[in-house]
């Protein structure tokens, strides 16, 4: 949809509406800035039309430049590889918005985050409690992504209230944050009914750093470091959403060597990935041989990941205007030499899972996240994909994935099988996409060019292996970062796998868990 | 069954040869922590580790030191579910204010003697998030740190040979 057709979608439906501007900055991005009566009937019509979830919802602090907030919400319209941004104005005094939650649920979270960073009302979201800035530790107040905001202020300190289940019988068990395995922190809270849970409260927060606030003011390539250590196991997602941005702002085209490398360092962070969630898998059932066995695989990637770059994650790879890394001719015969030994491997260890029965039992029909609440929830990403929602970057925003013929999967039963499955085969899809990228590329090309830097706003994305990661970047004229906003996939799914939990027994969550494997250094911020 | 018995048997001991020059770094590394582990702890030292807002790649290499190429467990080191378990805590991560507590009370449940362990660049001083709002700094301000694993994330092998060296220690 063009912004003009957009319009006259909405005042179909709303006969009043009048668009405050219109604008196309980038070929991938259109922006609305409507009234603030306006604002959540446009959200709600994109919703509905394109069909898309809130993407983003952010918040900006514009109070110097012209004594207001900015509010902006995007949407995907997929079908026509475009991000649709609806944007208002917010008054300082007393600041508020009438919230979307009750109607579209996927921008439930990121109202809170706006509520607890910026002092920003959203009149009538039913549920108000604060997500990263834990009330026992952070007095009230204290809004850190205000621009004025310089060092914490004492103040009343509060509690937080989990939602609690009452009857006959029912128990409760508390679970972290520190867990018993070498993992991130978070806390679980199960009420249970007998065996089967009837509610998960997962509350998290526990690795905030406040990343966001910590781009502000920053360059380009200081800031792309940062990027890359958000969520560690995503790093070069999170770089290259972040490139991605700043070159559209500086408007800088990317050579196609660039493209096809990243597209490769991409598809071996997704590998790594997705073998050593197999490999969690059957550790959660007690499976210890398959387990190891995967080990040794996503280690053979790592080693290939240093041999072709210098890093294990794939870090200090990607810069503004390109690469770091090129691949000359023995590097690719390495690559393409461990490939083969790590689809071998790969091969038998599916072979292995697939023929125990008892382990085949414990997947199947578990932690089920139906497409109806999957789509609710607005999931994103590889949990998404599992439960017969067909959505991939890599397919809707091709770029060079065009050229290779993405083939995008997708799997309906939702359990941990169906999870497990689509790993299965987009390791498989990638070994072939690498092979299709080594193809193409060639030596003594150019891999990166200069950028400039210049004010300006972009979003920049990327699939990582857990879904879409999107940047949305607003620079000044010097070029130093005005406000950044990050939105990991874990930060939605996290809600997806409480449903998929429910009626299951709590000795199936850690297997549950590892189906969705969600960040929570990402989701944290 | 029958896949992992043909495996078994067809493979023998190992499933991929390892590149020998890190074989033997790891071997002779190895060998070393072993010995040095059993004249101190008297065969095996037993490690909690906590995450106070590290980024996840430290513990991806954590868990990957313990992957049968580097096999920490057989030269004595045992990663444990519980600080009850514990003779040191290995701590990453920039500390999170939201962690604090949950740091402090992980120290208090390993039993005496006990010691700490940073691991990676951010729970040295907070590495890339230090000037954050949120983050309390390093991890020695708040524990007594003997030993501090550098790097972004270390390596299995940077954790292993860091090991050997502060034990080597007198």
């Amino acid at each position: 949809m063009g912004s003009s057709e957009i319009i006259s979608v909405i005042k179909k439906q709303f006969p009043d509406f009048a668009a405050l501007s219109t604008g196309e900055a980038y070929p991938d991005e259109v922006l609305i800035k409507v009234r603030p009566q306006d604002f959540k009937n446009t959200c709600l019509v994109l919703h509905k039309n394109l069909p898309s979830p809130v993407m983003l919802l952010f918040a900006l602090d514009e109070r110097r430049e012209s004594s207001k907030f900015l509010l902006n919400c995007v949407f995907a319209d997929f079908k026509n590889s475009r991000w649709i941004t609806v944007g208002m104005d917010i008054a300082q005094e007393n600041p508020g918005f009438d919230s979307l939650a009750k109607s579209i649920y996927s921008a439930s979270l990121f109202e809170r985050e706006i509520r607890e960073m910026f002092g920003i009302e959203p009149r009538d979201n039913p549920d108000l409690r604060r997500l990263r800035l834990h009330d026992e530790v952070w007095p009230k107040g204290n809004y850190p992504l205000r621009k004025d905001f310089q060092k914490m202020q004492a103040g009343n300190l509060g509690d937080y209230k989990f939602s609690r289940v009452e009857g006959e019988g029912i128990f409760e068990v508390p679970v972290g944050p520190v867990h018993a395995g070498i993992i991130g922190p978070g806390h679980f809270r199960f009420s249970a009914a007998g065996e089967p849970i009837i509610n998960l409260e997962t509350r998290l927060g526990f690795t905030h750093r406040g990343v966001e606030k910590l781009f502000e003011g920053k360059a380009y390539f200081e800031a792309l470091r940062l990027a890359e250590c958000v969520a560690g196991d995503s790093g070069f997602a999170h770089s290259l959403a972040f490139a991605q941005a700043a070159e559209k702002i500086s408007g800088v085209i990317i050579p196609k060597q660039t493209a096809y490398l990243r597209g490769l360092f991409l598809e071996l962070e997704r590998m790594y990935n997705h073998v050593n969630d197999l490999g969690g898998m059957a550790t959660d059932v007690g499976f210890s041989f398959p387990a190891a066995y995967a080990s040794i695989i996503k280690e053979a990637i790592l080693q290939l990941n240093a041999r072709l770059t210098g890093s294990r994650y794939l870090k200090k790879v990607n810069t503004i205007g390109g690469v770091l890394a090129d691949i000359d001719a023995s590097g690719k015969e390495a690559l393409l030499g461990s490939l083969k030994d790590i689809k071998h491997d790969f091969n038998e260890l599916v072979k292995i899972l697939r023929s125990s029965v008892s382990f085949m039992d414990r997947v199947d029909a578990t932690g089920v996240l139906k497409r109806k609440t999957a789509e609710d929830l607005g999931v994103a990403g590889l949990v998404a994909r599992s439960s017969g929602i067909p959505t991939d970057l890599r397919r809707y925003f091709p770029g060079v994935y065009r050229e290779v013929d993405f083939k995008m999967i997708t799997q309906q039963s939702g359990d941990v099988l169906a999870r497990l499955n689509l790993r299965v085969l987009e390791f498989a899809e990638s070994c072939r996409l690498i092979e299709e990228f080594a193809a193409r590329i060639k030596q003594g090309e150019k891999i990166r060019v200069e950028s400039g830097s210049k004010g300006g706003s972009a979003l920049g994305y990327a699939e990582a292996w857990r879904g879409p990661v999107l940047y949305w970047l607003k620079t000044n004229s010097g070029g130093l970062i005005e406000r950044c906003k990050i939105a990991d996939p874990s930060f939605l799914n996290w809600q997806g796998l409480s449903y998929a939990l429910l009626g299951n027994i709590i000795p199936d969550f850690p297997l549950c868990n590892k189906s969705f494997d969600l960040s929570y250094a990402g989701n944290d911020l | 069954m029958i896949e992992i018995l043909k495996n078994r048997i067809l493979k023998g001991v190992v499933t991929r040869h390892i590149r020998p020059e890190l074989s033997k770094r790891i071997d002779s590394a190895g060998r070393e922590l072993q010995s040095l582990i059993q004249k101190r702890f008297g065969r095996s030292l037993s490690i909690r580790q906590v995450d106070t807002g590290s980024c996840a790649a430290c513990e991806s290499e954590i868990i990957a030191a313990n992957n049968p190429i580097y096999d920490l467990q057989r030269f004595g080191i045992n990663f444990v579910a519980s600080p009850r378990h514990a003779d040191a805590l290995l701590v990453t991560g920039p500390v999170s204010r939201n962690m604090l507590i949950a740091l402090k009370k992980t120290y208090a449940a390993v039993p005496e003697p006990k010691f700490v362990i940073t691991c990676g660049d951010c729970a040295l001083d907070g590495g890339l998030f230090k000037d954050s709002y949120y983050v309390e700094g390093a991890v020695n301000s708040i524990l007594p740190v003997v030993m501090h694993i550098p790097g972004c994330p270390p390596s299995p092998l940077a954790i292993l040979e860091a090991l050997v060296g502060f034990l080597r220690k007198p």
